[in-house]
């Protein structure tokens, strides 16, 4: 029997705003418990919450992102449940009118394109933080209140490599927005998962399975592909899925049983009485349209046609909005599109992980790095210079001064080259009768002869040229 | 000394002239609450030493001759937070609870000098028509102690009525304002829904409840609803609507006005006395050269029903927060988390209460929300609309505030359903967001108050105060004053 596979994923992405959804106690993670906190966090008697306008944009923003309807007058619901992280015993969310619907994103699996639709998205309050110590247990209401947006995909994910790339390409979307970090390592981004089989041609969707504790987009990938071939065996062995939470058990890849669910919770949902509907004019939206960044699909375009990169190479740059951004300037002031994507991704990367830090905290710029290449360009400095140079980039020194003031200007010029040159051949007649009789290898100890009187700065290309033809003569 | 025979201007301008300090007429207003306490139990908490010092402290920087609230007597409904003062909400739940907040109506009352002499007694969370649901007290009625003073802001009006102090807020989420007003014989107005910030207030049903003013007369209640009006930022449901001063065009009359005199409310249940009370105002209102015609609202009938699965839906919600856990009353020997729920809140609810958690809840829950919360909420869109037809061709509509007048202590706690059709007429402005005001409209046989109830557009106050201003001019009955007798 075939099977087909659907799979639902539930994103949550923590919006990076300066205080909280509904209370202007600050967004900030690290502090001691509860410092930043307010009685709208404490869910204190008589206090209102306040929305902040800063989340509706960048739930405006995400919407767009997504090719999503946009809700105009959404209101926010009131989600029902007792809990310590959740003193007012509701969360505030959408219910009833997501932020957004019927959006849609691009996914590339082995060269082949699909869009993946997506349900609704809207926006909502986390929640704070239990944790349990030897005699009691402590609540910390720092979290309590930072906006968070949810998106709901259809049920279009048909394998796990699929929803790994949604993944990829929603991570990237929303990163390239601004709105998040979309971390998945520091919770700014959190995946839920459902999965069901059903044989092909079946209409109804089989019974869906949860997935928890899926902490990287590998996870997922590898959580699904273990539960789809548990479900197909199953099925083949005449069992039924029954509807359940697994938990991803990262040692041996596999998933594990956590409960069985019976009915679905009651959070008795109704509309937020202490917040009007929000009213999102059509000009709120176009100005929000108007300072909308390029996304990384349509950068990468750019990068493979108009800039001749590599589909590999275009994707790396396109990683971060950082990195594109970094690598647009760096075109814009002239830098040869080729060495500045190498530079970029060799170079730059590797300083980056060495040292453990964002590009944005470095001495590196645009600007140093184009001077850097356009030196290389014009023949100025070797590659193998360029080294010494980028060290002196990364502490923060300007890259022509340096070349300048530590005499690395290549020699490149004929008039001063061929007279060494000239010296070298005289000096080695062997040498030359070598090459004559085909051995190549006698080239590159005259080479290396001249580097060494020249200690190092002659252009290795001049140099060979004039050689050449000096030895042919 | 009390205030029965005295308005907000007699006692500024007697502070202006030097007659009395502010610490004397604090001092003596504390002094007869006090006293009157044993026969009405008006209050909670009296905070006497806070009040005297901020009385000193209006004397020491004189008292303002443009500012007729400096130095003014005041009471507080004890579901407003008061900094560092106990707030209970006539609730067990709340028995310890001293904020370290003030509401926003406080902190305009403060800001302009009003003294708070104290917390008022309430039906618990607000939630009652007498305030027997209190779990503090039991306050009687200054006309006959032997009658509830209504409620839920039945503290506030008993404090008022009895001459304690010059005004007191209450809060109002299906007629605890004008309901208490009417039964005390005296003047309560629950403003348009948006017109004052329920920042700091403790809320019973957020879409309904609403602060306001009670007072022995209309212009005293128009000069306190000036002080607390007007948009914050603290609770996105109040609105930027221009606050007019109240009191300007209030002497203006009512000649020319069209009010409407709904039929429904004139009906079966209402008694006969408080229905000739009502007659006879729209007489008066006649004489005075207003037009005043019978209309209809048809579906204000189901304001009652829709009522109770919105306001209890929405309490079941909003008094989910006390669990127990960050302030107020936390039951002992819980052994687990959802025991410590279970046992603070079954111990520090009363049954009043529990009864409209459940309501709500049940309403709320996923086999029912279509049948009850969505049918009433549509009921509610019925209702506003009854009202808009009407208001398209009348200004004001003038109704009795509630069908009898003040019952008998331990008369109707065995049938809440009784209780709640006391509601009936004060309901459905509160379903609309309308403001609505009762002043005293007459006395039964047995010598107890008779309310008229006067309802305006949204945001129209002016035109309350204007017909509610001209009828206490024609009358006396807001003259006469209770006579702290009658208990059994």
């Amino acid at each position: 029997m075939n099977f087909e596979t659907t799979i639902g994923l539930e994103v949550h992405v923590e919006l990076k705003t300066n205080s909280k959804i509904f209370s202007p106690s600050p967004v900030e993670y690290g502090d001691e418990p509860n410092k930043n906190t307010n009685v709208i966090d404490w869910g204190y008697p008589g206090v209102l919450p306040t929305t902040n306008k800063g989340v509706v944009k960048s739930g405006i923003m995400a919407a767009l992102a997504l090719h999503a309807e946009i809700e105009r007058h959404p209101h926010f619901d009131r989600k029902n449940y007792f809990y310590p992280d959740n003193p007012k015993a509701y969360q505030i969310t959408q219910h009833d009118t997501p932020d957004a619907h019927d959006g849609w994103i691009e996914i590339e699996v082995d060269g082949q394109k699909k869009k993946i639709g997506i349900e609704e998205m809207h926006i909502e309050e986390d929640a704070g933080k239990n944790t349990h110590g030897n005699k009691f247990s402590y609540v910390d209401l720092n979290r309590q209140g930072t906006p968070l947006i949810e998106i709901v995909s259809k049920p279009d994910i048909a394998s796990p490599d699929e929803a790994y790339a949604y993944l990829e390409a929603l991570r990237q979307r929303l990163l390239f927005t601004g709105i998040s970090d979309v971390k998945m390592e520091e919770g700014s981004m959190r995946v839920d998962v459902n999965i069901s089989i059903r044989p092909y041609g079946q209409k109804e969707f089989g019974t869906k399975v949860e997935l928890k504790n899926l902490n990287s987009f590998n996870y997922v990938r590898k959580g699904l592909a273990y539960e789809e071939k548990r479900q197909q065996q199953v099925l083949m062995s005449g069992g039924k899925i029954q509807q359940e939470t697994r938990r991803f058990d990262e040692t041996n890849g596999t998933t594990i049983l956590m409960r069985v669910k019976e009915g679905a919770d009651d959070y008795r949902y109704f509309p937020e009485p202490d917040l009007p509907a929000l009213n999102i004019s059509d000009d709120w939206i176009n100005e929000i349209h108007e300072e909308f960044p390029e996304m990384p699909g349509s950068r990468r375009d750019r990068y493979i046609n108009k800039l001749g990169l590599t589909d590999y190479d275009a994707m790396v740059i396109t990683q971060t909005k950082q990195m594109s951004d970094f690598y647009d300037k760096m075109i814009e002031l002239g830098a040869d599109a080729k060495m500045a994507s190498n530079y970029l991704q060799v170079n730059v990367n590797e300083y980056l992980n060495s040292k453990q830090v964002d590009l944005d905290d470095t001495e590196i710029t645009p600007e140093n790095l184009t001077t850097m290449i356009k030196l290389i360009s014009d023949g100025t400095i070797s590659s193998k210079m360029a080294k010494k140079v980028f060290k002196a980039i990364t502490e923060g020194k300007e890259p022509k001064q340096f070349v300048h003031e530590n005499g690395m200007v290549q020699l490149s010029d004929p008039k001063e080259l061929q007279p060494i040159i000239d010296q070298i051949l005289s000096d080695n007649p062997q040498s030359i009768e070598d090459f004559h009789n085909g051995k190549d290898r006698a080239i590159g100890f005259l080479v290396g002869q001249i580097m060494k009187q020249t200690r190092g700065k002659a252009n290795p290309q001049v140099v060979n040229k004039l050689l050449m033809q000096s030895i042919n003569k | 000394m009390n205030f029965l025979d005295k308005s907000i201007a007699d006692i500024h301008t007697a502070l202006v002239n030097g007659d009395i300090t502010a610490e004397q007429l604090t001092v003596e207003a504390i002094q007869n609450a006090k006293e009157n306490e044993d026969k009405i139990s008006a209050f909670i908490t009296i905070n006497e030493e806070q009040a005297i010092a901020e009385a000193k402290k209006i004397d020491e920087a004189g008292i303002d001759s443009n500012n007729l609230l400096s130095g003014i007597p005041v009471a507080l409904k004890d579901n407003l937070l008061t900094k560092d003062i106990l707030t209970t909400a006539g609730s067990k739940m709340l028995y310890n609870f001293k904020p370290i907040i003030d509401a926003t109506v406080v902190q305009k009352l403060n800001k302009l000098g009003a003294i708070s002499i104290g917390k008022t007694n309430m039906d618990e969370f607000a939630m009652g028509g007498s305030t027997e649901t209190s779990a503090m007290k039991i306050t009687k009625n200054p006309w006959n102690l032997s009658k509830v003073p209504g409620g839920s802001s039945g503290g506030s009006a008993a404090a008022v009525a009895a001459g304690d102090v010059l005004s007191a807020l209450g809060s109002d989420t299906g007629g605890s304002i004008r309901q208490p007003a009417a039964f005390n014989g005296i003047v309560g107005m629950k403003p348009t829904y948006g017109r004052v910030s329920r920042w700091g207030l403790i809320a019973f049903a957020s879409s309904f409840d609403q602060v306001g003013p009670l007072t022995r007369n209309v212009y005293d209640n128009a000069l306190v609803l000036n002080a607390i009006s007007g948009r914050d930022e603290h609770d996105m449901t109040s609105s930027d609507q221009e606050v007019p001063d109240f009191t300007k065009d209030i002497k203006a009359g009512v000649k020319g006005m069209k009010i409407g005199l709904p039929k429904e409310y004139l009906g079966e249940g209402i008694d006969e006395e408080v229905k000739q009370a009502i007659l006879k105002a729209a007489d008066i209102y006649r004489k005075l050269g207003a037009e005043v015609e019978e209309v209809s609202l048809p579906h204000n009938k189901y304001g009652v029903a829709a009522y109770y699965i919105i306001a209890p839906s929405e309490a079941s919600s909003n008094l989910q927060r006390f669990d127990g856990i960050r302030y107020g009353y936390r039951a002992k020997d819980a052994k687990n988390l959802e025991k410590l729920y279970v046992k603070s809140r079954s111990e520090g609810f009363g049954d009043e209460v529990k009864r409209r958690i459940m309501l709500g809840t049940y309403s709320l829950s996923a086999g029912s929300y279509d049948a009850y919360f969505k049918k009433a909420a549509e009921i509610r869109t019925l209702i506003i609309n009854d009202f808009k037809k009407v208001f398209k061709d009348y200004d004001l509509i003038m109704t009795p505030t509630t069908p009898t007048p003040a019952f008998g202590i331990g008369e109707e706690n065995d049938d809440p359903l009784t209780m709640y059709m006391n509601d009936a007429l004060t309901i459905p402005a509160n379903m609309a967001g309308l403001p609505g005001m009762s002043v005293p409209a007459g006395f039964s046989k047995d010598g107890m108050p008779i309310g008229m109830q006067l309802l305006a557009r949204h945001f129209d106050e002016t035109s309350i105060y204007k017909a509610g201003y001209a009828f206490e001019q024609n009358t006396d009955f807001h003259k006469q004053t209770p006579k702290m007798g009658g208990a059994k």
